[in-house]
């Protein structure tokens, strides 16, 4: 199993140090018997529906997008208000059945953060986030809930003080903890198994959104859409429609982190994906206004999905997003995440009528960053 | 029998002359440090440090540059890069590995390059106190001339105490690893602890100290490779 070398097509891999490869085969192995084990799935199914509010609802949004019908999957209405609760339960009940008491987890939004810090107090797991500086300036209201939610925040002073600088001091806490302690990754990147595993967790996205737009259309949608940091939402959105070929499938960057739509063939955080590097591969910061956007790298099936035409990737600017955000809270009454604003924001653009997007979380955390902006914008 | 002394420093403008000085005050491997952005095995002396010489300009090609430099002072003394895929994926895997040993590489360590993937990159592999026994046989068996211990779960940096997770990592590693020699490295950094440490494997990496060392100059430098030499010698 430590053979593994690239997952999707020329993308994915083990590029970690020695340390962590023999946990990353147990990790393979106990995800390999969880997911074929019906008591597995039907704890995920009790806590989805139970604790998590699924399935999250579809909601028609003609206000926001008049003369097209726009529909979209309510991720922002779980519990925590993300997505990411998705992953972040089932990679700990993953965790309790390799007996691992400890958990860490890096975060950018603080979605992620909040998500694995719920999933550990309902599970009386201990909890550590590891976090840049600037997004926890940025982020301030998911700091405060992490800790309330018992987790421990880590601070991290290093490099651009960002996503990938939390991503590296998670790591670097796993190959020193890893006998006691689990990594819950929050995006589909980092070493295999994590980008199927993470992709697997989320999918229930799509699956839910598939069986709900034919229910309400009766006919799946011309295009999905859903924006891509990591990109988890994404390929949890799109998992679902890989096989339906006439459905269009277009995932946004934040224009100042197109890790797809500008970068190239490059090795972080323990996969070879497309990432913004230079020509000697060193990894070049990204930019954008959204936190969880703001990583240089993305998940190795994204790069895949690129390649093979199956997705499209368009690049959304921090001005687009702001706008969608402010429009969507208009028009709906929705306040999406800035994340999720990217993903609105090129729907006007596309040729399609009958579209779907991933509203993969709520504004609230962004509302003094977002406000800030547009005021002086 | 002379036990083996590895010093490790960052490639940088000045590296040749203190590698010379590590060689004359006792060391008998230089391993050259090409920085990456993003080190995931490293403590944070070797981050800053890598941080700073990428600052200066130490890309692949002027780190290839040091690299020839400081075979030019050393004899024969060997010399191994030891870097990130990041660096080999952009430069070109085979042409890293040519240039490398055509600028008078003696070997390559890959940090997050675990044995059993690119196996036809020959190079020095790492193992750990959690690689199973299988994985110490196929690192053991595939490894370029001598095996990486690390001494530790951790990365690298100086520890108050020499891991005690080494002895029965050497053990466990001698069993499979039929006569091939184990230096052992990670969180070495006192001459004490080099003793220690050499009284199970035979021979020891010192890092981030000596990256530390290194910043006040090469007479610095071969003070404390020689302190560690000394250790070494009297065990």
């Amino acid at each position: 199993m430590s053979e593994v070398t690239e997952t999707f097509g020329p993308y994915g891999g083990r590029y970690v140090p020695e340390t962590l490869i023999p946990a990353l085969d147990e990790l393979t192995r106990a995800w390999e018997t969880a997911k074929r084990d019906p008591a597995f799935q039907a704890e995920l199914d009790e806590l989805g529906r139970t604790y998590v509010g699924r399935p999250s609802p579809l909601t028609r949004a003609d206000r926001f997008a008049p003369g097209k019908r726009l529909y979209l999957k309510r991720e922002d209405l779980n519990h925590t208000g993300a997505h990411k609760i998705n992953n972040a339960l089932g990679q700990v009940v993953l965790a309790r059945r390799l007996g691992k008491q400890r958990i860490i987890a890096e975060t950018g939004a603080g979605q992620h953060g909040v998500a694995t810090a719920t999933a550990c107090a309902r599970f009386g797991l201990e909890c550590v986030v590891y976090m840049g500086s600037e997004d926890m300036r940025r982020q301030a209201p998911n700091v405060e809930r992490m800790r309330l939610l018992g987790a421990e925040v880590e601070a991290v002073e290093f490099g651009t003080r960002t996503l990938k600088e939390a991503t590296s001091a998670a790591i670097r806490d796993w190959i020193t903890n890893v006998g006691t302690t689990h990594y819950v990754i929050g995006s589909c990147v980092g070493p295999a198994p994590y980008p199927e595993l993470v992709r697997e967790l989320q999918s229930v996205i799509g699956r839910e959104a598939r069986e709900q737009l034919l229910e309400v259309e009766g006919a799946l949608p011309e295009v999905v859409v859903a924006c891509v940091g990591g990109g988890s939402n994404a390929i949890g959105m799109f998992a679902a429609f890989l096989d339906d070929a006439e459905v269009e499938l277009v995932g946004v960057e934040a224009a100042g982190a197109a890790s797809l739509g500008a970068g190239r063939a490059a090795v972080l955080h323990g996969a070879r994906s497309s990432v913004l590097a230079d020509e000697d591969g060193q990894i070049v910061d990204a930019h954008s206004i959204s936190a969880g956007l703001d990583y240089p790298g993305v998940g190795p099936e994204h790069a895949w999905l690129r390649d093979t035409g199956r997705a499209t990737y368009l690049p959304c600017t921090d001005d687009e997003a702001l706008a969608a955000f402010a429009r969507l809270s208009r028009t709906e009454g929705i306040v999406p995440a800035l994340e999720s604003a990217h993903a609105l924001a090129v729907v006007e653009g596309l040729d399609a009528d009958y579209v779907a997007v991933c509203l993969s979380g709520r504004g609230d955390k962004d509302l003094a960053e977002a406000l800030a902006a547009l005021a002086a914008g | 029998m002379r036990k083996a002394l590895v010093i490790y420093l960052v490639a940088e403008p000045e590296t040749p002359e203190l590698a010379r000085a590590a060689v004359e005050a006792g060391a008998d491997v230089i391993e050259l440090g090409f920085p990456f952005s993003d080190p995931l095995a490293d403590g944070p002396v070797i981050q800053r440090a890598s941080e700073r010489a990428l600052g200066r300009g130490m890309r692949t090609a002027r780190c290839l540059d040091c690299l020839a430099e400081t075979r030019a002072l050393l004899n024969d003394t060997p010399i191994v890069p030891m870097t990130y895929a990041a660096l080999l994926e952009a430069y070109g895997w085979e042409r890293f590995a040519a240039d490398a040993h055509s600028s008078g590489a003696s070997s390559l360590i890959v940090s997050d390059v675990p044995a059993g993937q690119r196996p036809e990159l020959r190079r020095v592999h790492l193992v750990a106190p959690t690689s199973t026994d299988e994985r110490l046989r196929l690192a053991a068996s595939t490894t370029d001339g001598w095996l990486y211990l690390v001494t530790l779960t951790g990365t690298t940096g100086a520890r108050a105490e020499l891991s005690s997770a080494l002895e029965e990592l050497v053990e466990r590693t001698r069993r499979v690893a039929d006569g091939v020699p184990l230096y052992a490295g990670f969180g070495i950094s006192t001459p004490d602890q080099a003793a220690g440490a050499a009284a199970l494997a035979d021979g020891v990496v010192v890092g981030s100290r000596a990256v530390q060392v290194a910043e006040d100059g090469p007479q610095a430098l071969a003070a404390y490779v020689a302190s560690l030499r000394a250790a070494l010698d009297e065990r």
